[in-house]
């Protein structure tokens, strides 16, 4: 064999929690990378903190640990597992940065472990900017214009240098975070100050503006004999100025003539021979003046990236997998080309189809922020459609969105093209449709005239582009120049008569829908059980087929399934696969909203589901019938109402009663939902949310201080198993996606929990669930309340699985495809003697503006996990996962509403016998005196300088408690926790939060968590045994 | 206006004409590369084809000056999946439609391109031609049938100069000739950049006029047809080798293959586009290629043999199919390679060769190819 047998055991780094910038495409690609290192022999050590991850599932890696990436927690893995290389290009920026701190600080030659993929010296050349503008000057390139700076008066003179606008980056961020485009000295001295604060080597780059021009990315592979290839070439629409995750890209690129492409190409290799990245991919970026011919490189990757990813989906040529291969000493030659099996991969994919990648933003989750699209990446996800031409990739791509609104065309459309906006090309579209001119559209969006000519077209006759027959074909990397063996399929509208080219076999098949793009609320942990669904589809002989629209997942690689439809999850487009597949069974529970939103459509065509029938997701969701349901049982829940309009509303909260946690009807992740504590702000919720256009509203009791319970449990018509009981760290009222929770319940009786087991088990059985379900329940004093069930997979499935060790999707598709719970042999509590915690990671430092509160509205973007001995400890290692360092030492400012006064004391106490400073304002300063703490007070904003604010500015203060005093903006509270955000000072908002991380640094105070293998953990709570899957 | 493709097999394909009015006979072949559909159309080696581009979106950058091959359009017609003007692109001076209208050469759009490629990819590549759909199939089947097959054609004669000429570079490196077969203006912006004076002669051209050009080496040109049907320039070469160092692409690859005793044979359905890999066997280096060919050297790869002229090695090889890539003969300079080392359009991957050529005029070790 040609790979490297000096090495036995590798460390792969993954990439932590989803957060905007660095998504699901890294467990795509770990999963890929820890795979084929696994079938080539070698031992893998995983470490990454996502829970909701493929990668962390145990069988990927030969050990894994779920712990925080941070460089003395590596460095502990390191001297436990002694591996032999570090493979650091597969799990981000953030893998990335670990690998250069652990090289730095000596571990990596401490302990004999060599960095394959790129060399410490190739990751400088890359990612420090001074040194990379070194590098491409000597390799011949053009970089734009620029200056490194470390401070505001070294900016200004940068600004005089080199003129207004001037894009910022931070060096070693990811997705951009704390650049912009600079268009005025003002906006200058913003953005240079939090890119200082965001870069971790306090550096910024000030480049000369190439805004409008063209931006090209190229994906380089490289081999150890130094042969290159390019893989995919992507354009965005969007011209320079709009981050490319922000942007609407395209493979391939459209309007380059083949001497400028020629020339990029040429550029890209250039750029991977002179950074040094021996092995593996790399992402470069260009700016091109397509009048002028110039060409600027603006980045490079030295490792996987989000575009890799999208290319990898774009064309059939899985970079990652390669990369892995190529980084334990493989050449490109000597591996095949997966989909034709005969050619190597040693190649340039070419495409007979048309790419067109959209970003998914969240903005209506974070009122306030800035929703102009810049140079700092701002989506929370995307989606990928395959067309045969622009138009229809561009349309199914839009469609592929899942818009919740559709775009509002108020005001001047063209002058809202200036500022580019996450809805510019529904606003171009709706201008073009009244009858704007492409020249006028370029002037105001400086968009390529090639792709504005295609919108107008598209604008003006849209019913032309969906024409003729719609048939599937293959993704094949060779634009069939040879027969395709691998089974990835997109449709495309042809003049009849037109052939698919699926070749469907005789076994049956069950297809799996997946989740569509990521979004809050809807995120990784949902395609993670349509993977499961899909292995457990394939061990039952059946053909797995997949549905989805996202390229970043796992879900999305053609190994994952046996047949892969790249396609929107529409009815239409849903059912036009089901007429070709002629499924056994659809499986629409593991996706989320996306898919279960389709289920009553798919059962009136006739389509046949696998698990709960819809009429059972109805009667869970139907407010009447479920209320009915708990009833007929005996089971309490919160009292509410259902209203028709803002005044139906007002009366009905009257009967209900305050407080009251209000929304409208079929909500994702808790959106437009929010506490209010009177008539008077339920008016106003009323009043804001009438644009939202729905016109249920649901009112439920909120059970102020109540214990949160989640559970995960699974139904085979007769028998129920509960997978996992949960407690909430935060109280009730926090949305169960951003609220920390902890698994086996930390502080609730034997008795209790015996109760929710029942009652979880009543419902199933009375609801006829058939595969997952969640329960919600809120426990206040003794008694016990369903909150909500839901029949589907839920958030937390990934989290209790990898606590527990039993793969709980795998174990509903069981189920779902007719096996009994009780031929399984389930433990009955499968908790082990470990404690984990999930904690939320919310996307507020990336929003300027946006409030730092928790709240019944679901803002994070992903999740963490730390398992320990005992729960402190574990809650610490989920705190430091999430990226929040809990202080040593230091001032601690707590304010808390007059509902929370009482409680802050013993907080107080906690963290002053643990020898910190505490600081408060106004009544929190009262309360605390009063308990005998010392306590300094500090003002209130209003109560002039130097205030609190001031202080949180200062850096005087190491962690702030914050309880929120209501919803309204621009309190003290707003502006306190943004300070702390702006510092990255942590900042809890809940008292319950606030006595967990006490106990947290009391724990730490301990000596360091050690770290565990998922694998050992697990062997040792037996769980690996007990299910055979 | 409705057109369809018509293959001799009686396969028809439906779409839209556009272009020029009219039909057009000739090979239906198929080309992978993405971009560079002007360079092909103007490219002599597919003199007498119909062109068929997989890619997507054609014509989205329009047509230029610079991106001429030759002073014409050689191609018969253009199959596209979707054809787009673009006479208003940053660097278009023509729109690709207008073009094509100009030029009098049809095309036709709206083609399920794909189903074409599979079709050829399996039954070979075959005679066929475009037509607008008011000729009937019989009618256009018998104007197909009309044309000679590509197997026994010689087509160098209809794109080779009628009178000798010179391309002057700036003098500062060799003086080369070359029997012209359906030179491309990218290998001539290649030596006019190294400082090469190039004399492109007739095909034609006895061996003698050749020699008493008494030029510093002889390049082998690129071209149309079946290689086997150029005896005589076969003789031609034979009586250069030796003499002068030699250099060859594409057709003249495999001419000088056959000049050493080697035969050639049509491929099924050609090496069209710029993304095939191309080993090195004597270094183990992979080039990213530009090709266009529809025959092939019959050989293995690595073998040595002995010729007229000493030894000779397949050095190179094509590692989608095996096939014969590149010659060196051991014992005289002179060597080729089967893809493209000028591109237009494709990877600059191999554009070194032409370096080591002249290095080699020049007495320089390494050698060529």
């Amino acid at each position: 064999m040609p790979h490297r047998d000096d090495l036995q055991k590798i460390l792969v780094l993954g990439s932590g929690p989803i957060v905007i910038g660095q998504a699901a495409e890294f467990d795509y690609s770990g999963a890929q990378a820890c795979k084929v290192l696994l079938e080539d022999g070698y031992e893998v050590v995983l470490v990454n903190s996502n829970p909701a991850t493929i990668m962390t599932d145990p069988e990927f890696a030969t050990a894994t640990y779920v712990e925080p990436l941070l460089p003395d927690v590596v460095a502990q893995v390191i001297e436990l597992e002694r591996p032999d290389a570090l493979l650091p290009t597969l799990g981000g920026q953030t893998a990335l940065n670990l690998a250069k701190t652990l090289w730095e600080d000596g571990t990596l030659d401490r302990y004999d472990v060599e960095l394959i993929g790129a060399s410490y010296d190739a990751i400088c050349r890359a990612e420090d900017r001074e040194l990379f503008d070194a590098t491409m000057r000597a390799a011949g390139l053009r970089t734009a214009r620029n200056m490194i700076v470390t401070s505001l008066g070294e900016a200004h003179a940068a600004a005089g240098e080199l003129g207004l606008p001037l894009i910022v980056r931070p060096a070693f961020t990811l997705g951009g975070r704390g650049g912009g485009i600079a268009r005025s000295e003002q906006e200058l001295d913003l953005i240079v100050e939090q890119g200082l604060a965001a870069s971790p080597i306090g550096q910024v780059l000030i480049d000369e503006s190439v805004l409008g021009w063209g931006e090209f990315e190229l994906e380089v592979m490289r081999d150890g004999a130094d042969n290159v290839v390019v893989v995919c070439s992507i354009e965005n629409v969007d011209p320079m100025g709009v981050h490319t995750g922000d942007s609407v890209t395209v493979a391939p690129q459209m309007s380059l003539t083949d001497r400028q492409y020629q020339l990029l190409r040429d550029q890209a290799i250039a750029v991977i021979r002179a950074v040094g990245v021996e092995t593996g991919g790399s992402n470069v970026q260009f700016a091109v003046n397509p009048a002028t011919d110039e060409i600027v490189v603006i980045e490079m990757n030295p490792r996987v990236s989000r575009s890799s990813a999208l290319a990898s989906k774009a064309t059939g040529f899985p970079i990652a997998k390669i990369a892995a291969r190529l980084a334990v000493g493989y050449r490109l030659d000597e591996i095949p080309n997966d989909i034709t099996r005969r050619t190597p991969a040693s190649f340039e994919p070419t495409l007979d189809y048309v790419v067109v990648k959209w970003p998914r933003f969240a903005f209506e989750k974070f009122p306030g922020v800035d929703a102009r699209l810049s140079t700092h990446m701002k989506s929370v996800g995307e989606v990928m459609a395959i067309g045969r031409t622009f138009k229809q990739a561009f349309v199914k791509a839009m469609r592929s969105r899942e818009l919740d609104a559709p775009a509002l065309f108020a005001g001047d459309l063209l002058e809202r093209l200036e500022t580019p906006s996450a809805d510019r090309f529904d606003v171009l579209l709706e201008a073009f449709r009244r009858g704007a001119g492409e020249a006028e559209a370029h002037a105001r969006t400086q968009i390529d005239p090639w792709f504005l000519r295609e919108l107008r077209e598209l604008a003006q006759a849209p019913d032309a582009v969906e024409t003729g027959v719609r048939t599937y074909r293959a993704v094949d990397t060779c634009a069939a120049e040879f027969a395709a063996e691998t089974p990835y399929f997109y449709s495309a509208w042809e003049r009849p008569p037109a052939a698919h080219e699926v070749l469907r076999g005789e076994r049956p098949s069950v297809m799996i829908l997946g989740s569509g793009p990521n979004r809050i609320g809807q995120g990784i942990e949902f395609d993670y059980c349509c993977v499961h669904a899909a292995m457990t589809v394939r061990e039952s002989g059946r053909d797995a087929v997949m549905v989805n629209c996202n390229p970043e997942t796992v879900s999305t690689d053609y190994d994952t399934s046996d047949r892969l439809y790249f396609e929107p999850l529409t009815l239409e487009d849903v059912l036009a696969i089901v007429a070709v597949e002629q499924p056994e069974g659809v499986i629409v529970q593991f996706g989320g909203q996306t898919p279960l939103k389709l289920a009553a459509g798919l059962e009136a065509a006739g389509v046949p589901l696998l698990g709960t029938s819809p009429e059972a997701i109805d009667l869970a969701e139907d407010r009447g019938r479920f209320g009915a349901v708990l009833e007929r049982l005996g089971l309490k829940a919160p009292p509410y109402a259902l209203a028709r309009g803002a005044e139906a509303a007002l009366a009905a909260a009257a009967d209900v009663g305050f407080p009251l946690l209000v929304r409208p009807s079929y909500v994702l992740g808790g959106r437009a939902m929010e506490l209010v504590y009177s008539s008077a702000a339920l008016a106003d919720y009323l009043e804001r949310t009438r644009a939202s256009g729905s016109s249920v509203i649901f009112l439920d009791r909120f059970l102020e201080n109540a214990i949160e319970v989640d559970v995960d449990a699974i139904c085979d018509g007769e028998d129920v198993w509960i997978g996992g009981i949960m407690q909430h760290v935060e109280e009730a009222g926090i949305h169960s996606g951003d609220s920390a929770c902890v698994l086996p319940p930390h502080s609730l009786g034997a008795q209790m929990l015996q109760e929710i087991r029942t009652a979880a088990t009543a419902i199933a059985l009375e609801l006829g669930v058939v595969g997952l379900m969640n329960v919600q329940f809120g426990v206040l004093g003794e008694a016990l309340y369903v909150i909500e069930a839901n029949p589907r997979a839920s958030r937390t499935v990934p989290f209790v699985s990898k606590a527990t060790g039993l793969p709980l999707a795998k174990i509903a598709c069981r189920v779902m495809l007719g096996e009994r719970l009780a031929d399984m042999d389930l433990p009955e509590d499968p908790c082990g003697e470990h404690i984990s915690v999930k904690e939320a990671v919310l996307p507020f430092d990336r929003f300027a503006g946006a409030d730092a509160l928790l709240g019944p509205e679901m803002r994070s973007t992903g999740e963490v996990m730390g398992i320990a001995a005992d729960f402190p400890t574990a809650f610490a290692k989920a705190q430091a996962a999430a990226g929040v360092q809990l202080p040593q030492a230091g001032t601690v400012f707590l304010t808390v509403t007059d509902t929370d006064k009482a409680a802050i004391g013993a907080v107080a106490a906690q963290l002053h016998d643990l020898g910190f400073a505490i600081a408060a304002t106004g009544g929190t300063a009262g309360a605390i005196a009063r308990m005998g703490i010392p306590v300094e007070r500090l003002n209130k904003l209003g109560e002039g300088s130097p205030h609190v604010v001031d202080k949180i500015e200062g850096g005087d203060v190491v962690l702030v408690i914050n309880t929120p005093t209501g919803t309204a903006a621009r309190t003290d509270g707003y502006e306190i926790r943004r300070a702390a955000i702006a510092r990255a000072i942590p900042c809890i908002t809940t008292i319950a939060g606030g006595m967990a991380a006490a106990r947290a640094i009391a724990a730490a105070r301990q000596g360091g968590p050690a770290v565990r293998s998922l694998q050992e953990i697990h062997r040792a709570s037996g769980a690996t045994e007990a299910v055979g899957t | 206006m409705s057109a369809y493709v018509l293959l001799e097999d009686g396969t028809r394909f439906d779409g839209e004409a556009c272009g020029a009015p009219g039909h057009a006979v000739g090979e239906v072949v198929f080309t992978t590369g993405m971009s560079g559909y002007q360079e092909c159309m103007t490219d002599p080696s597919f003199h007498a084809q119909l062109i068929t581009f997989t890619a997507p979106m054609v014509g989205n950058y329009g047509v230029s000056a610079r991106a001429m091959e030759s002073d014409r359009i050689h191609a018969r017609g253009a199959i596209m999946r979707e054809a787009v003007n673009a006479e208003d692109a940053p660097s278009a001076e023509r729109g690709w439609l207008d073009w094509l209208l100009d030029c009098g050469v049809p095309g036709i759009t709206g083609v399920d391109t794909r189903a074409l490629v599979r079709h050829i990819r399996e039954a070979g590549a075959m005679l066929g031609g475009v037509f607008p759909a008011a000729v009937a199939e019989d009618e256009a089947l018998a104007q197909i049938a009309a044309e000679p097959p590509m197997a026994g054609r010689d087509l160098v004669r209809e794109v080779t100069v009628s009178e000798p000429q010179v391309v002057h570079g700036d003098g500062s490196g060799p003086r080369l000739v070359a029997l012209d077969t359906g030179i491309k203006h990218s290998i001539v912006r290649n030596f006019v950049a190294r400082g090469v004076t190039l004399e492109l002669l007739p095909c034609t051209t006895p061996a003698d006029e050749l020699l008493a050009r008494d030029a510093d080496g002889l390049f082998l040109v690129p071209g149309p047809g079946d290689p086997a049907t150029l005896g005589y320039l076969v003789d031609t070469i034979r009586e250069a080798i030796g003499r002068m160092p030699v250099f060859g692409i594409c057709l003249g690859h495999q001419l000088l293959s056959q000049a050493v005793g080697l035969e050639t044979f049509k491929l099924p359905f050609g090496h069209r586009g710029g993304n095939h890999p191309v080993k090195d066997l004597r270094t183990g280096r992979i080039a990213i290629t530009a090709q266009n060919h529809g025959f092939a050297v019959r050989g293995e790869a690595g073998q040595r043999l002995q010729s007229d002229f000493g030894e000779a090695e397949l050095t190179h090889v094509n590692l989608y199919d095996g096939t014969i890539e590149g010659l060196r003969l051991l014992d005289v300079p002179a060597g080729c390679v089967q893809y493209h080392p000028e591109a237009g359009p494709g990877p600059h991957d191999s554009v070194g060769l032409f370096d080591e050529f002249i290095r080699e005029i020049q007495g320089a070790a390494p050698r060529a190819a």
